[in-house]
């Protein structure tokens, strides 16, 4: 076997310098391989939400997407997208990327869509990290249409009062996450009235 | 040490967590759920087998006083290339477990295995060490998940098999964490003794 190398100086900078160097090399070789999945991974799991949270549409919703004012934004993000769903040249609905920053571990942001008469089609959770098994039950728990007192499809923000029965609303919080039900329940209402404040409604 | 018993150590006489109590951060951090154990520890078992191999190739290249930072960068680069590919080939799984991957690095089990291991044995030998421990390491997650699933969610490998919200939830949480170890912990050296 070779003999191990001396702990001189310059040995020690030569062997670090090489080791990350090499190191360099290979995870710039596979961030290049891997760049282009990523970023379609990332597109994919866009249009799926997209076209989750709106009435069937005939357009691109992404590439007509546009930016409008946040309603009362939070921590600088004053410009939500809005990905307009359109059939027959006809606005059908409105895909939103709305935010909230009040969830259990701080952002959570949520693709909400509305008909254009303000009613939830849908939603679609784009980033959130609450707690697993509590927080993390936002997904199921507001979409589950056999309990229509937690499930928000279908309401409108107009006539339901869109915050936990905690608090007087019309929404059941999922059970022990008050903190995460009330943060998504922020970030719905913000999409819905970043839009009222546009007048997208009809 | 023949290769079996290289092998066979990891999961019980030295499993890395039950036994030798090494990188405890992750083992209680993200076995909320079976399958999130066993997804943690298998990319740990892939950047161990890896580095373990790497480090014990180059040992001999390495002057001994800058070893650590060596074997980190080594560590560290195979981290970031799962991180990478994992976010570029398999998003779904990305999704579920990206807040842990980055975690593997400071997980001191793949460098303790590098230091006390591959450090002074041949390559074949150090791959099977990364092996035997990267899959014990995987069995502890996947046993400490579980049971806490089973009591914090009531449901195993996400199939439910009690009703909704039924499950004790401090399970899912900490505290659960640490009982729950705890007592897994006292039933294994109690079978160990026996």
């Amino acid at each position: 076997m070779a003999k191990k190398l001396e702990s001189t100086f310059v040995n020690m900078v030569v062997v670090l310098s090489v080791v990350a160097m090499i190191a360099g090399f290979a995870l710039g070789e596979v961030y290049t391989v891997t760049k282009a999945p990523i970023e379609q991974a990332a597109l994919k799991k866009k249009l799926e939400a997209i076209s989750k949270v709106t009435p069937t549409f005939d357009n691109d919703p992404n590439s007509e997407m546009f930016k409008m004012a946040a309603f009362e934004p939070k921590a600088g993000l004053d410009s939500i997208e809005v990905y307009p769903a359109k059939k027959d040249g006809k606005v059908v609905g409105y895909a939103v990327k709305s935010y909230t920053m009040n969830g259990f571990s701080g952002l959570i942001e949520l693709m909400v869509g509305f008909n254009v008469d303000g009613s939830i089609v849908n939603y679609s959770v784009l980033f959130y990290a609450e707690t697993p098994g509590l927080g993390t039950k936002i997904p199921d728990w507001f979409s589950n249409t056999n309990k229509p007192n937690q499930c928000i499809i279908g309401k409108n923000p107009s006539t339901s009062n869109m915050t936990v029965s905690k608090d007087g609303g019309d929404i059941d919080a999922i059970t022990a996450a008050t903190i995460s039900s009330r943060a998504f329940l922020d970030a719905v209402n913000r999409a819905y009235k970043t839009l009222e404040q546009g007048g997208k409604y009809e | 040490m023949n290769n079996w018993a290289n092998f066979t150590k990891g999961f019980i006489k030295e499993n890395p967590v039950f036994v030798l109590l090494l990188g405890m951060c992750p083992t209680l951090g993200t076995t909320t759920s079976a399958i999130n154990g066993l997804g943690m520890g298998l990319a740990t078992a892939f950047v161990l087998i890896m580095s373990n191999m790497v480090i014990s190739l180059v040992k001999n290249l390495i002057p001994d006083k800058v070893r650590i930072p060596a074997f980190i960068v080594i560590i560290a680069s195979f981290v970031t290339i799962v991180d990478l590919l994992m976010a570029g080939y398999v998003p779904a799984l990305h999704e579920q477990l990206g807040l842990f991957i980055p975690l593997i690095v400071v997980n001191c089990i793949v460098l303790g295995r590098a230091e006390s291991f591959a450090s002074k044995n041949g390559v074949l030998p150090s791959i099977i060490d990364g092996l035997g421990m990267g899959l014990g390491f995987t069995f502890a997650l996947v046993l400490l998940g579980g049971t806490r699933e089973i009591l914090g969610s009531g449901s195993i490998f996400n199939y439910k098999f009690i009703g909704d919200n039924d499950g004790m939830l401090v399970f899912i949480l900490a505290p659960g964490a640490f009982i729950a170890l705890g007592y897994i912990i006292a039933v294994i050296n109690k079978l160990k003794k026996a």
